[in-house]
């Protein structure tokens, strides 16, 4: 049955691609609007990315957006709406951080702590948002959300030099102190001018593996993916609904855990005020435009990567970066109207076509044998 | 008054569809009062008269009758006065007997349908669409349907009436069209033919009947219920007894048919044993262990195989490939799965065989299950559990929405499992299946077991009549009396 196969690659490619030609459009009319010549700034940022540095650039920021997509599609595909990876991995980075900062062991256990702190403490953080809506039936949009601003304080008040943070001397910045060089991650070399690709942005690639096993692969991924589809069939199937949402919650929560971590153990060694902000909504973008599948993902993350790295030279040519902002949100929108119109015509057309088929007899048939009705199928 | 006939999958609900505008053909002329029309949409439709009474009801459970009679039709008499004395004029002229301002939470279903037929007429349709009107009634509510039809037919009005239920379609219709893979095989006079000969027409062979021939019951339970009690609180905090002093056994080889009204507790029995809901009393004992509180996969594993009464809520994942949904419910069992990893190339390949085995019309098991008719969706469910040769199979309404040829086929399944040692608790609407099906009766009332039956003797009208409350005990003159 390839051509049903076909047909679904060919859906699945459509909804992203009119999402992608409706932005583009929407922003070229709106830089035709505010009477900015519509070519010139496209061609810029192609340009910009021609650079090899800027590549690296691109790819480590689409590494790091990597994760915190697949920390949102964990939940995109049970239905669950973790908006609260932001808060989660600035948390996590936070506390890895410190605890990196306090402890010295040989390099790669010095590494795994670091990581692993922030696995779970990404995963407690988002574990009250579970433990709140499998006890009290809590939404976890709004126990998220709330979670990420509690987030922004705790770090606030934690990073004080009176509480746990340090202030370098001759700065304003505060930081949680520097990370011995046992816990740096050795990255990939690009050449001296180009920098070098982050080692953790490997890490997140075998994350993407990991996730697209789990849950196209094992029985766990299955019911996950059941209740995300039904929740009412997944329960009748034998599902705990409950546990479902909790181990969800937790395993969206450690991944959004290792968001810092490219940054962290890659580039900063050590949080400060400074740390990246707001990666976590941007991966709801990422997750929303790769259809929650490993490999869509990562091109999204690769894409808007590139929009937020190529945008930078806009500025020099007196253009403004924040058309690529502004891309990024008209994505988000036709995003969410593209694929919903997408999913229902292909409901609408498979129905239509199984039933042409079935009255043309095409029907797997009680006495052929199914090898030679699958041949047939596939010849058609 | 016009009957529509044929299988599931034959083309009837497309041919509503497209006559209530909801789809378009790609060729051919629709006339109605001899001018031809093209419909857009459903408004065009109610436009020209058409009005349709779904299968499901499309009422709003907490408005009250006048409030889902002016939903969305405020602009014909407001939803003041001139509405309540339009909707009494109609109840009045049809007989229809509605009490505008009763909730419809606190409506039975038959008066929930008469609610969907005025909504209907309010918007001044001439011609209704009835689909399957009769599925979800006991045989009295079907005659008082029937009588309120003849009227609107009285008045001028024009029926089109969608059932599976041949001898139904006799007593009612004026003309009757048969329809077999979305073309007309043959037309009727109701006069003239009988059920039979109306089933030949419709799928090519003989009228099945759920006849079960011998007894094959054991002495061995295989399933246990004792004392079972349920409690659930309603939306307004009260505390109620869904389920009480429930009690039966199941023994190898035996069929327990339990018959009643819908709403009256069948749901939640089935749900209470498939561990969806955690009893508040009794104990549940399968074989020799104890599942009063076991979760559902573990029940599942152990054994009980679940035809659900609502496929699409619980049966089915209906946006995901047919393979994906021959897994659901049976994820951790070979050949799905081995040692916590899916096996997909042995899944794929018994759902294949499954369609081959149950007759599955489908292109292929890589679509999903949505573009599948009805009957088919429940042919793969069966199937599915089927497979896992269960010990006891809790079957609700395993034929409903299902064509008579599909019908047979799954009779002739749970007879088959049966006569190997299978232990089903049968639960559905269709009096004439529970009969000939079970090897026992009881009749739930208000979330209790208020009367049995032999099904060798009971007819349909009996058992209706008990299916009211209006009998309990032991149905019929027999020297044993085990009423509870």
């Amino acid at each position: 049955m390839k051509k049903f196969d076909k047909d679904r690659l060919i859906l699945g490619l459509a909804g992203p691609v009119l999402a992608l030609v409706v932005a583009i459009v929407l922003t070229t009319v709106v830089l035709l609007a505010s009477g900015t010549n519509p070519w010139e700034p496209y061609r810029i940022m192609f340009e910009s990315a021609s650079y090899v540095d800027v590549q690296v650039l691109i790819v480590n920021q689409a590494g790091t957006y990597y994760l915190a997509a697949l920390a949102v599609a964990v939940g995109f595909r049970m239905n669950l709406f973790n908006i609260g990876v932001d808060g989660q991995y600035r948390l996590a980075a936070m506390m890895a951080a410190l605890v990196g900062a306090s402890v010295n062991l040989p390099g790669p256990f010095q590494i795994a702590l670091i990581v692993l702190t922030a696995m779970l403490v990404g995963a407690f953080w988002s574990g009250i948002a579970g433990i709140l809506k499998t006890t009290r039936g809590v939404s976890e949009v709004v126990s998220t959300i709330m979670l990420n601003s509690i987030a922004t304080s705790l770090v606030a008040w934690l990073i004080l030099p009176k509480n746990f943070g340090e202030q370098p001397a001759g700065s304003n910045n505060l930081t949680t102190g520097e990370i011995p060089k046992s816990g740096w991650f050795p990255g990939l070399s690009m050449g001296a001018e180009a920098g070098e690709i982050y080692g953790f942005t490997f890490v997140a690639a075998l994350c993407g593996v990991i996730y697209w096993f789990v849950l196209g692969r094992t029985r766990f991924g299955f019911d996950l993916r059941a209740t995300g589809a039904s929740e009412s069939a997944a329960q009748a199937s034998g599902v705990d609904a409950k546990k479902m949402i909790l181990t969800s919650m937790l395993i969206s929560g450690a991944v959004a855990g290792l968001v810092g971590m490219p940054t962290l153990l890659g580039d900063s060694h050590t949080y400060s005020l400074d740390f990246p902000t707001g990666l976590g909504f941007t991966g709801i973008t990422i997750a929303l435009l790769g259809r929650n599948h490993p490999l869509g993902i990562a091109f999204s993350a690769l894409l808007i990567a590139f929009l937020d790295k190529s945008s930078a030279s806009l500025d020099q040519y007196g253009y403004e970066k924040e058309i690529a902002t502004i891309m990024q949100g008209l994505i988000v929108i036709s995003v969410v109207v593209s694929y919903e119109l997408v999913r229902r015509y292909g409901l609408r057309r498979q129905q239509q076509k199984v039933g042409e088929e079935l009255a043309a007899g095409g029907a797997i048939k009680t006495d052929a044998d199914a090898e030679s009705t699958s041949d047939k199928g596939a010849a058609l | 008054m016009h009957a529509l006939v044929g299988e599931n999958g034959a083309g009837k609900s497309t041919l509503m569809k497209i006559l209530y505008g909801m789809q378009k053909p790609d060729e051919g002329t629709i006339t109605v009062d001899g001018d031809q029309v093209t419909f857009n949409s459903p408004a065009d439709a109610i436009a020209r008269g058409i009005g349709m009474v779904h299968q499901h009801f499309m009422l709003a459970d907490n408005l009250t009758v006048l409030e889902n009679v002016v939903l969305g039709a405020e602009k014909l008499y407001g939803i003041g006065q001139a509405a309540r004395n339009k909707i009494g004029e109609i109840s009045e002229a049809y007989g229809l007997g509605v009490r505008p301002d009763a909730y419809v939470e606190d409506l039975g279903v038959a008066d929930r349908q008469r609610v969907e037929i005025l909504k209907v007429l309010y918007r001044g349709a001439r011609i209704l669409i009835l689909d399957e009107p009769t599925a979800v009634l006991v045989p009295q509510e079907v005659d008082a349907l029937f009588d309120n039809l003849r009227e609107l037919k009285a008045e001028g009005l024009t029926v089109i009436f969608i059932s599976h239920k041949l001898g139904e379609v006799l007593s009612v219709a004026d003309d009757i069209t048969v329809i077999r893979r979305g073309t007309t095989v043959g037309t009727a006079d109701p006069a003239s033919t009988t059920t039979k000969q109306l089933a030949e027409l419709m799928v090519g062979s003989e009228l099945p009947s759920p006849e079960t021939r011998e007894s094959t019951v054991t002495d061995v339970p295989v399933l246990k219920v004792a004392d079972l009690r349920l409690t659930a609180t309603d939306s307004d905090g009260v505390v109620r007894e869904v389920l009480s002093e429930i009690g039966f056994t199941i023994h190898r080889g035996e069929v327990l048919g339990i018959a009643g009204v819908e709403g009256n507790g069948q749901t939640e029995l089935i749900e209470t044993l498939m561990g969806l809901r955690d009893p508040d009393g009794g104990v549940i004992t399968l074989d020799t262990a104890d599942i009063s509180h076991a979760p559902t996969r573990e029940r599942r594993e152990s054994g009980i195989g679940y035809i659900p009464e609502d496929r699409h809520r619980h049966g089915l994942l209906l946006e995901s490939p047919l393979w994906e949904n021959r897994i659901l419910g049976h994820v951790t069992e070979r050949p799905n799965s081995r040692r916590g990893l899916l096996d997909p190339k042995a899944a794929r390949a018994d759902t294949r065989r499954i369609v081959v085995e149950y007759d599955v019309r489908t292109p292929g098991i890589d679509v999903t299950a949505s573009s599948l008719s009805g009957g088919n969706q429940q042919k793969l469910i069966v199937g599915r559990e089927m497979s896992h040769l269960p010990k006891l199979l809790i079957a609700a309404h395993p034929t409903r929405g299902v064509d008579v040829g599909a019908q047979a086929q799954i009779w002739d399944q749970i007879k088959a499992a049966r006569s190997d040692g299978l232990a089903v608790l049968l639960i559905s609407a269709d009096l004439d299946e529970l009969i000939g099906l079970s090897d026992t009766l009881r009749v739930m009332y208000r979330g209790r077991l208020v009367a049995d039956a032999d099904p060798a003797t009971i007819t349909p009208e009996e058992l209706g009549t008990a299916m009211t409350g209006a009998a309990t005990g032991h149905l019929e003159a027999a020297p044993e009396d085990e009423a509870r």
